[in-house]
């Protein structure tokens, strides 16, 4: 027979855990998800070719995500003329 | 990175619509159409602030929410765009945005809505980047030539950041401390510097 001192045990650490199953770090912001909506789905900037338009500036590596965001953060500095005066 | 944002600090805009005209330019966009527009609070009042508004790329975007055909998407860069052969104009998303961002050309002789435009943060559409058909329906794809949006490339003050939220945020945080805030912002002292000796008299007869 289970005793009432492990009954309440029992609830109190099953109220906890429903309690903090809603402290969970969810990503908020909506996820693209290639397709998803009803649309045409649209072709990556770094998936391009850096020398396939004729007006690009920056380099990166075609299909790197990374490099690519590099680059651009590398060209986000242009705005900061603390950095462009030193 | 985390998504693609402007800033507008409205301590350094001078309401010249610069940002308006590179927008204009850069993506030829139609006459009845602003993409991206300044907009002045109390103005001819000492203290007036202008600040340049556009799409706002929201993280959580009320347009995408209430699009009926579900023409509007999220890029992985968190550019919010949309499907214009598939937008059927009803200005729902119009009613959504807190910004007037999504801007309805007028088309036919009674000026019925055409399909929706709006700010692209110059990444095109869903098309083949760089293309004409690209062009010609959602403006330049900078973001896929590595450059950033028009508007902030070409703002004189550089009042107007665009890029990775967390870099302008950066380069705004910088901005604001080694400015500091209220008198110290503008004025002789911030333009000219301090004068070397403020008890000293200007000789008499001089000009002031």
């Amino acid at each position: 027979m289970i005793s009432a001192r492990k009954l309440v045990f029992a609830v109190a650490a099953l109220a906890v855990t429903a309690g903090l199953a809603g402290c969970g770090e969810h990503d908020q912001v909506v996820a693209y998800h290639q397709g998803e909506y009803q649309g045409k789905p649209d072709t990556r900037p770094w998936d391009n070719d850096p020398g396939a338009s004729l007006y690009t500036t920056s380099k990166w590596t075609k299909g790197d995500k990374t490099s690519w965001e590099n680059a651009l953060k590398s060209r986000t500095q242009n705005q900061n003329e603390y950095t462009r005066t030193e | 990175m985390a998504r693609m944002k402007f800033l507008c600090d409205t301590e350094r805009c001078i309401a010249c619509n610069g940002c308006v005209t590179a927008c204009k330019q850069e993506n030829e966009v139609p006459w009845g159409v602003n993409r991206r527009r300044v907009v002045t609070l109390n103005e001819g009042v000492p203290g007036e602030r202008s600040i340049s508004v556009a799409c706002m790329h929201c993280s959580d975007a009320p347009c995408i929410a209430v699009c009926p055909v579900d023409c509007m998407y999220h890029t992985e860069e968190g550019v919010v765009l949309h499907d214009k052969d598939m937008c059927i104009g009803c200005g729902y998303c119009f009613y959504a945005c807190p910004f007037g961002a999504p801007q309805f050309p007028q088309a036919g002789a009674f000026g019925m809505r055409g399909k929706m435009d709006k700010c692209t943060f110059c990444a095109g559409g869903p098309e083949k980047d760089n293309s004409k058909e690209e062009f010609a329906k959602y403006g330049s794809n900078r973001l896929a030539q590595g450059k950033l949006p028009a508007c902030a490339e070409m703002c004189s003050t550089k009042a107007l950041l665009g890029g990775d939220g967390d870099v302008i945020a950066d380069i705004f945080r910088q901005r604001a401390l080694t400015r500091g805030k209220g008198s110290e912002v503008w004025g002789w002292g911030t333009a000219y510097g301090k004068p070397d000796h403020p008890q000293q008299q200007a000789p008499k007869g001089a000009k002031s």
